[in-house]
């Protein structure tokens, strides 16, 4: 719909109508307190039922809103959010450290591709996932260029990016709204415009399952989910609802959740994905690893053929490790058999 | 000299903002004054003045923010013209949700926190409808999606804001923020230039020091609520 099909829209159709076809716009009356708006006419004529008093309080008439209605299906209505921003690639050009010395280097990263990024706590790991949070432009303090596509980005088209190309996930996060799993995956679902949203909240409340230790249900309330829940939920939640390409994980090593295959998840979903961490197993996992020294990348490494074949060395560590936890979890007595 | 206007409720991170927006435009300290509204109390010049950033403060004290506001913004203009400023940064605190202390064509930008709850800004009213920028704070420890929904609530209501997440903290997002306010409007003087939204109605006998309860003490400019029958 373009504008002029929104006008025409807004002035002909009953505002009934309007919100069955667009039920968002129910919030935009919930906002202006006029919820009880008369539905069967065109929203002019309805205005004109409405509480004058009420309408003045938000410093709107009726003309005004009717504008805002208009804006409002324009950027809620108009188009679908399903899809983000179409990208390929990120590339990152060096800039320098913290000392002024040049980080030679120049890295292209596709969709679908891991990179972990380690290094001392206070080398730098965060500033680049902020560079890239930031599309920096030779603009911060470590002189770093992002590309887009292998293109330089117009100041348009970087603003557009900024906030929307980057999704990120850390060990400090939390829910803080107090709704079942099931009304909160169907807010943000909804907030989406997904086409679906049964279908989506149950692909990602099953996804979540699967990636948390323990099982927990569709009417478990947020803020009485494990860590490692709380943590599957989110990731489950990014792959399938968020539509931001690049995805940055800061530390999420004691999570207590199937690590390898949250980030296989992320990436099958053509993600690109940024680890920063200490963990082996997320590591080594990743195709290439930053290592990053006094504020610059003083090394892109490849994993290695012996590498991936200590990592599954690694995994089953990992893997008796997670069964010791458990055992204790369960109040067993943990024998040397155990450490096998 | 370019001005800003900075708004936003009580810890939200409004000086963290400022503090990292400053850092993020890559500015001398001496270029850039702030002048903090206030109401009653204020540490904030603190952290300002820590930095080498010189600030002044002024507290509202009985009188609504707003008005006090309004009747003190040209004179903060002055005061940063005299003293040479490249950019005068103001922090208004202490607002109701009523408030907002924008200007037409004067870059305004709302600053809110994540923690505040999901419908938080549906209830905000004009300090955030009225805003250019949306700025959210302690985005670092809540969901990815909470963060999401809190942003499409954001622009449900002000269609046309960029929001931008900053974090007062480390800075993160600062830089993306000062690429905006490097277009902030220059001015010379605000005489004549309008209020985005009309300040609060309040003349009545509680404004004028009034602390009875009861009609007949009642005056001036008054609503009351309609309460159904049992």
């Amino acid at each position: 719909m373009n504008d002029t099909d929104i006008l025409y829209m807004v002035l002909t159709v009953p505002v009934g109508e309007i919100m069955e076809k667009h039920p968002v716009c129910q919030n935009f009356f919930k906002n202006l307190r006029i919820e009880d708006i008369e539905r069967g006419l065109p929203l002019h004529q309805a205005l004109e039922k409405a509480d004058p008093e009420t309408l003045s309080e938000f410093g709107l008439d009726r003309h005004a809103i009717q504008r805002e209605f208009c804006d409002f299906l324009n950027v809620f209505a108009g188009r679908s959010d399903a899809t983000g921003p179409e990208i390929t690639s990120i590339t990152i050009i060096g800039g320098h450290g913290k000392a002024g010395d040049p980080e030679n280097c120049q890295i292209t990263i596709n969709r679908g591709e891991t990179i972990s990024i380690v290094g001392p706590t206070g080398s730098g790991k965060s500033r680049l996932l902020a560079d890239i949070e930031c599309l920096a432009n030779c603009d911060t303090p470590t002189g770093r260029k992002v590309l887009i596509d292998e293109q330089n980005l117009d100041d348009e088209r970087r603003i557009e990016l900024q906030g929307r190309l980057v999704a990120q996930l850390s060990q400090n996060m939390n829910f803080v709204i107090d709704l079942t799993v099931n009304d909160f995956l169907k807010m943000h679902a909804g907030s989406r415009h997904s086409i679906n949203i049964d279908d989506t909240v149950e692909r990602c409340f099953v996804c979540a399952n699967s990636l948390a230790g323990e099982a927990f249900g569709l009417d478990t309330r947020l803020t009485q989910l494990s860590g490692g829940q709380s943590r599957a939920l989110m990731i489950a939640d990014t792959a399938f609802m968020s539509t931001s390409p690049i995805v940055l994980i800061d530390e999420i090593e004691n999570a207590g959740i199937d690590r390898r295959q949250a980030i296989e998840l992320l990436a099958s979903r053509d993600k690109i994905v940024f680890i920063s961490t200490h963990d082996p197993l997320l590591a080594l996992g990743a195709n290439r690893r930053l290592i990053i020294k006094n504020g610059r990348i003083s090394r892109v490494i490849t994993t290695s053929e012996e590498e991936k074949a200590c990592l599954s060395e690694i995994e089953r560590l990992d893997a008796r490790l997670f069964q010791i936890r458990k055992k204790l979890r369960n109040g067993e007595i943990i024998s040397r058999n155990a450490l096998g | 000299m370019q001005l800003i206007t900075v708004a936003g409720p009580p810890s939200s991170g409004k000086t963290s903002v400022i503090l990292k927006l400053i850092e993020a435009m890559q500015i001398a300290a001496s270029d850039v004054g702030v002048v903090k509204f206030d109401c009653l109390t204020s540490f904030d010049h603190l952290r300002y003045e820590e930095r080498g950033i010189r600030v002044e403060t002024g507290f509202s004290g009985k009188l609504c923010p707003d008005h006090f506001f309004v009747s003190n913004i040209e004179a903060a203009v002055e005061w940063g013209q005299n003293a040479g400023f490249k950019y005068l940064i103001t922090e208004s605190a202490g607002l109701c949700n009523r408030c907002s202390p924008y200007i037409h064509g004067i870059m305004a930008i709302c600053v809110i926190d994540n923690l505040a709850g999901i419908n938080t800004p549906r209830k905000i009213g004009p300090m955030l409808k009225m805003a250019d920028i949306v700025v959210v704070t302690k985005g670092d420890i809540v969901s990815q999606a909470e963060r999401e929904v809190f942003a499409f609530n954001i622009r449900q209501v002000n269609t046309a804001v960029q929001v931008i997440f900053v974090n007062g903290i480390n800075g993160q997002g600062a830089t993306i923020l000062a690429s905006h306010a490097a277009k902030a409007r220059s001015i010379q003087t605000l005489r004549d230039l309008k209020l985005r939204f009309t300040t609060p109605a309040a003349v009545c006998s509680y404004c004028t020091g009034e602390i009875r309860i009861g009609n007949e003490y009642q005056m001036g400019t008054m609503k009351r609520m309609e309460f159904k029958k049992p």
